[in-house]
């Protein structure tokens, strides 16, 4: 517990508002028979107290391997981790999980996606909750028992004293999910990671829950990182919003900011893809082309430029550096950005071209034309990795 | 529904599909029975597509295997074309049935992992003819082409091949193949990625009218089935709610529970109110006991002594859209029909 550092050091921190969470150039690979997996490949980001982040991907975009790196949970033989992972100013990476035990629970908690499984189905929801309070806060069980009691209450569970003594299976989905958080934040942890916390609930309980996170998250002052693929989650319920794609961060914004005048064509894409309910019935989705990339080998230059309707040449071959906008705090990965005139010219470009992906985001082509694209596609990227090869 | 009624249903010669009265029960050990499914009715038109939304366990899923005869309902008729499946004896059914087909939730445990994509489709043509498979082949070829899969590449490959959004299109060729007019698809795109599902969605519309196909949509994502859908019915725990034209009910949803759902979807677009609703707090009941009255009333704001008492009937509020609530959100017709008796449940 001594060595998450002194608590005069960390007050001035504290006072000077430093960052609570500084991640540099973090890269999470895992060694596998067909190759090095990059499921995470040179995050950078910080982020201050009392602030939530949003990552936002479809799966296999390295979002939860980089929740998890950050909190160290990744450590099997295969996984090769780089970069730093400063938290209130000590970096992580380099500790052991024996170390990380001072910093699980009390310093940074996560609340898992599927309440079904990450419950212990054979111990007790008091027993699950109390086991790390009194590890942690050394207190007696009857005192371990008060708190679990107080927490329950906390997350609205009705009727805390009895449902103490429930087995999870006697609690519905939404109770369960209720209980992962009140076990993440029994030790008063200052950063909360929450890993698609309501994908696996119905809409009514997905918003229970969200709001219930929200509250916590000010009434206990938590930084907070909230991971999902849906961006409606995230809209009204994060400060800052990052856009995941093939390991790497391809846009990053303040939330407002990134709605408003979002740059890079994969949001862009993203975010015209999901039927809204605003939309009358029956309009025509902007599918995207083709399918996410191979991680082990991924395209080469930008990974989103095969299936990128503005995608030029330099796009295969070079890939771009996430650099800064001119609104404060945007930062975006694109050579044509959404928005810009070089977009625009690109856009006409390809269309007159005929780019597939160009048609298709010009709603020119059916969806079976769409689909057969993506064969294409498919075909076309691996004949790209056989000349880069 | 919370309530019962067929003031909703049309003329019988329009529609395609007409359920009366469906009732789903499963044996739940110890003398206790899961009412699933509780005197559900609704019809369909041919070329439309009926939404069924609502929350886990409202008995969506359970609905559309209902019409399958999967198993066979409790009690109810299931008419196709007029002819009951649910009355038939088993061989008749069993023909009757191949005009409707389904599609699945998981694409990939819903395909044999151990036979290939060619035979996979092709088994439908197997059962039902031609039996050679040399005529088969260009049938398959033909609706996995339709499908935007290339059938020479998938004929000898197996579904671990393909990804996730390959896997469900291949079931829809298989669900094709034997020229349906009904499709019932249930949570088709809720197991794959946004951009994954906006494929698959433009894929069922262009195949829809294509091929003159009718659908029942059976999803939990109200903004995917608002897309796809001409008419939409909301279930709650067993019973029917509301039943309307698809831009009308989320214009001016009727009744409570789809007032809470609505305000429940979260919205891509950071000014939209995050607030509570009405009627967040609670909790499904179980099915084993249902609420008496109007099953939805334990979490309704407006519930009263009367809808503990009375189970709502279907009302019109418009033309095309009907609700079964006693105190709904916008102002309905009185329960149309004298005649039809009030129940009590419970």
């Amino acid at each position: 517990m001594t060595d998450v550092g002194t608590d005069s050091d960390r007050l001035t921190r504290a006072e000077h508002n430093e960052p609570l969470l500084e991640v540099i150039d973090l890269k999470t690979h895992f060694q596998v028979e067909g190759g090095i997996v990059k499921a995470v490949d040179g995050v950078s980001f910080t982020l201050d107290r009392g602030k939530t982040l949003g990552i936002v991907g479809e799966s296999g975009s390295g979002k939860t391997v980089l929740s998890r790196s950050i909190m160290r949970l990744i450590t099997a033989p295969n996984v090769i981790t780089h970069g730093e992972v400063r938290y209130d100013g000590r970096d992580l990476v380099t500790k052991s999980s024996r170390e990380m035990k001072a910093y699980w629970g009390v310093e940074m908690a996560m609340v898992f996606q599927d309440p079904m499984t990450s419950l212990n189905p054979v111990v007790k929801v008091g027993r699950q909750m109390t086991e790390h309070i009194r590890h942690h806060l050394g207190v007696s069980k009857s005192e371990a028992r008060a708190t679990a009691i107080e927490l329950l209450k906390s997350v609205r569970i009705p009727e805390p004293e009895v449902r103490i003594d429930n087995y999870p299976h006697e609690m519905s989905g939404g109770m369960r999910q209720r209980v992962c958080i009140a076990i993440a934040l029994a030790c008063g942890p200052k950063m909360l990671f929450a890993d698609e916390p309501t994908t696996a609930l119905d809409v009514t309980v997905q918003h229970q829950i969200l709001n219930l996170l929200r509250q916590q998250q000010k009434d206990r002052f938590m930084t907070m990182i909230m991971v999902t693929h849906d961006l409606g989650v995230v809209a009204g319920r994060t400060d800052e919003i990052a856009v995941m794609y093939a390991g790497k961060v391809v846009e990053k914004a303040p939330t407002n900011q990134l709605f408003a005048d979002m740059r890079h064509p994969y949001t862009q894409a993203l975010l015209w893809s999901i039927p809204k309910v605003s939309q009358p019935k029956h309009t025509r989705l902007n599918a995207i082309a083709g399918r996410p990339p191979d991680l082990i080998s991924p395209p080469s230059g930008c990974s989103f430029s095969p299936r990128c309707p503005y995608a030029q040449e330099k796009c295969h071959i070079e890939e771009p550096p996430l650099t800064a906008g001119a609104a404060p705090g945007h930062q975006f990965a694109c050579w044509y950005p959404v928005g810009s005139p070089e977009n625009e010219a690109a856009w006409e470009r390809n269309l007159a071209a005929g780019v597939p992906q160009t048609l298709a985001a010009a709603g020119k082509l059916t969806a079976t034309e769409e689909l057969l694209e993506t064969i294409n596609l498919a075909d076309d990227t691996s004949d790209h990795e056989g000349a880069g090869a | 529904m919370a309530g019962s009624g067929k003031a909703h249903l049309r003329d019988e010669a329009d529609t395609i599909l007409r359920v009366e009265d469906l009732n789903v029960e499963f044996p739940a050990g110890r003398g206790r029975t899961v009412y699933a499914v509780s005197g559900i009715s609704f019809d369909i038109a041919k070329g439309e597509t009926l939404g069924l939304v609502g929350e886990s366990g409202c008995g969506k899923s359970t609905t559309g295997k209902a019409i399958l005869q999967l198993p066979r309902p409790t009690s109810g008729s299931v008419r196709v074309k007029g002819n009951d499946l649910a009355a038939m004896d088993p061989e008749s059914m069993r023909q009757a049935r191949t005009g409707v087909q389904m599609i699945f939730q998981d694409p990939i445990s819903s395909l044999n992992p151990r036979r290939m994509i060619g035979d996979i489709v092709a088994e439908p043509l197997a059962v039902w003819g031609p039996h050679d498979e040399d005529k088969q082949w260009p049938i398959v070829a033909n609706m996995l082409d339709a499908v935007g899969i290339d059938p020479d590449v998938a004929r000898y490959k197996r579904s671990h091949e393909f990804s996730g959004g390959q896997c469900q299109r291949i079931s829809i060729a298989r669900a094709l193949v034997m020229e349906p007019e009904l499709i019932i698809c249930d949570e088709p795109v809720s197991a794959l990625d946004v951009s994954v599902q906006a494929q698959i969605l433009n894929m069922l519309e262009d195949l829809k009218a294509q091929y003159g196909l009718t659908l029942v949509f059976i999803a939990h994502d109200l903004a995917v089935v608002k897309n796809i859908s001409d008419r939409v019915a909301v279930m709650y725990l067993g019973k029917m709610c509301e039943i309307s034209e698809s831009n009308e009910l989320y214009d001016n949803p009727a009744h409570p529970y789809t007032a809470l759902l609505l305000g429940s979807i979260p919205v891509p677009d950071p000014m939209a109110n995050i607030d509570d609703v009405l009627g967040d707090e609670g909790e499904l009941p179980s099915p084993l006991a249902p609420p008496s009255g109007c099953r939805f009333r334990t979490r309704c704001p407006l519930a009263d002594e009367m809808c503990a008492r009375v189970e709502p009937q279907m009302r019109r509020v418009s033309d095309d859209h009907y609700v079964a609530c006693h105190h709904p959100l916008v102002s309905a017709d009185p329960v149309g029909d004298p005649s039809s008796e009030v129940t009590i449940s419970l």
